[in-house]
């Protein structure tokens, strides 16, 4: 066997929908000069964005997957079927089936091969099959709510197995973000179901790699403490793994960027709360003798992660519409700027009094340690910041409640006080979430093939 | 203990860095020594006492630290501090993203002998 077939390369290549979309290229190219087995992922999938989706499914049945899949995949998706490099994503999102559909569109499009492409489904539980299992678990709370979506997260094992069955690309809904990398490594080193400490070790590469730059400089530069180079023009993640599960973090030669000990170890503790019980489907992930090592430039070697058996339960996210969120903002600025904006606040606090709790902030004041409750605000004395925005916000079941916030903030422009400009105000319906385990044996997943 | 005169006191953020992730209402913020030799200092001071002041204001229901000597790291755990959180809180920042600047800022008293291990622009307390 030759030596580069003992490493998996996974690269990432999106860490949330709304992610760079030139990011891909790079990456491709570096794994493909590597050689050896590789595979792209991208994590498109958050708890708002999943809702939203199925949101956007209710309007169009032939949409509900990631909006960009297409300016994503379309730069890559020639060189990763010509050099085996294997696609796995989650950007299926609410419409696993459409998405896959889009991309064979696109492959034929380019003048490909229709690729092999696997489905996964099971994610979805919000039809009547799962209702009294949630129902028994969310009780009163989830029959007032009009449900948007309810997705249980999905782990590993389905992409192994659609991937062992041939397919060049994988395509899912909610699967849980680390699962994108530990399918791709079950499937190459034939790892046994219950190898925990191999499986929690893949978890923790895709953990550090689901966030896609937040591990190679992304949201760590602070000028004069933390300075990173390129940040136009950042790296994305490449995890090379070993047979034992390790692995080193790297990104594309001569991209902007930097993988040290300190990124590597803002990514590892990123979201996670004990850290010797991270649970995801798959496995719960241990890191609590965990070793972050530089080995070379930009690349930072992963070792001492365990792992634990599973637990019994998948997580199940129910999202619900929940109403109306209101914000209006307003600018003051020169002389006395901040005591103009306080006394708008407190006229819009008389104003809207009734109509539901208001938050405001003084922007360039405070604006974002502070409370809802305003403790924070309250405790910040009366200062002369001469450039002030004024932001308020409220939420309300009704429409037509929360429609107030915005009159009342226009009406600043003559009641208010002296010099006021700038008004935006925004109106948008709300999300809620509620989470609750479902047994394992009520998730049936099955893996559907399009060739 | 350091005697006063041998000892300088600076923010936190000039000994480690950190990041703040959320999920649901609770949030969490790593805070990673920028030296081993400065872990012990922050382990010592920045302990769920000093953090559960700093974060009063939003209330937390509990305040817990994970130490992870291995990484010189740790990882502060508060409960029910983000008005709800990313569906609910009426916060522009509604995930508390910002929230590892105000960590950040707990004082460190620092041993003279230690403090060429502090990193960025100088600010003392």
């Amino acid at each position: 066997m030759p030596i580069s077939s003992l490493i998996l390369r996974v690269g990432c290549a999106a860490g949330f929908s709304g992610d760079r979309t030139d990011a891909a290229p790079p990456v491709v190219d570096a794994l493909v000069a590597a050689g050896g087995p590789a595979v792209l992922i991208f994590e498109t999938l958050a708890e708002r964005t999943l809702a939203l989706a199925h949101l956007a499914k209710r309007h169009d049945p032939s949409t509900g997957y990631e909006p960009l899949l297409e300016p994503m995949l379309a730069p890559v998706l020639a060189k990763c079927l010509r050099h085996g490099v294997r696609i796995v994503s989650n950007f299926g999102a609410a419409n696993p089936r459409g998405a896959a559909l889009r991309i064979r569109a696109l492959a034929l499009a380019q003048g490909l091969a229709p690729p092999r492409i696997a489905v996964i489904a099971g994610d979805d539980v919000s039809g009547p099959a799962h209702r009294a299992a949630l129902h028994e678990r969310l009780g009163a709370a989830l029959d007032a709510r009009p449900i948007v979506s309810a997705n249980a997260y999905l782990g590993a094992e389905p992409i192994a197995q659609a991937l062992k069955a041939g397919a060049q690309i994988v395509v899912g809904g909610r699967i849980a973000d680390p699962s994108l990398t530990v399918g791709p490594a079950l499937a190459h080193f034939g790892w046994a179901a219950d190898a925990w400490d191999r499986i929690g070790r893949a978890t923790m590469a895709g953990h550090l790699l689901e966030c896609g730059t937040q591990v190679s400089g992304g949201y760590y530069a602070d000028p004069g403490l933390k300075d990173v180079p390129g940040m136009a023009h950042l790296g994305y993640p490449i995890a090379e793994i070993d047979e034992q599960g390790d692995c080193t973090i790297t990104k594309p030669a001569g991209s902007g960027g930097r993988v040290d000990e300190h990124t590597v170890k803002e990514q590892l503790l990123y979201e996670v709360h004990d850290p010797a019980a991270y649970l995801t489907p798959d496995v719960v992930a241990d890191i609590g003798a965990a070793q972050v090592e530089p080995v070379g430039d930009d690349r930072v070697r992963l070792t001492g992660v365990r792992g634990h058996p599973r637990t019994g339960t998948l997580k199940v996210n129910v999202c619900f519409e929940s109403g109306w969120l209101a914000e209006g903002e307003i600018s003051y600025a020169g002389a006395r700027a901040e005591a103009r904006a306080r006394l708008a606040a407190d006229v819009l606090r008389e104003r809207l009094r009734g109509v539901g709790a208001l938050r405001a902030d003084l922007i360039g004041v405070a604006s974002v340690f502070g409370d809802d409750a305003g403790h924070w605000l309250a405790g910040v004395p009366a200062g002369d910041a001469r450039d002030v925005r004024l932001r308020v916000a409220l939420r309300h079941a009704e429409r037509a409640a929360a429609e107030q916030l915005a009159r009342e903030v226009t009406a600043l422009y003559c009641c208010g006080p002296a010099g006021g400009g700038g008004v935006r105000t925004a109106l948008r319906p709300t999300l809620g979430t509620l989470s609750c385990l479902l047994p394992r044996e009520q998730v049936p997943t099955h893996v559907e093939m399009f060739d | 203990m350091a005697a006063p005169d041998s000892a300088l006191t600076v923010p936190l953020w000039r000994a480690a860095h950190g990041r703040t992730g959320d999920k649901g209402n609770r949030s969490n913020i790593s805070v990673i020594a920028w030296h081993p030799a400065l872990y012990p200092l922050i382990v010592e001071q920045i302990d769920e006492a000093a953090i559960a002041r700093r974060f009063a204001h939003r209330r937390p229901s509990a305040v817990v630290r994970h130490l992870l000597p291995n990484l010189h790291a740790m990882n502060v755990v508060l409960d029910d501090v983000l008005d709800g959180g990313v569906n609910d809180a009426l916060n522009l920042d509604s995930h508390g993203k910002a929230l590892s600047f105000l960590l950040l800022e707990l004082p460190l008293r620092v041993p003279l002998s230690l403090a060429p291990l502090l990193r960025g622009p100088e600010s003392i307390l």
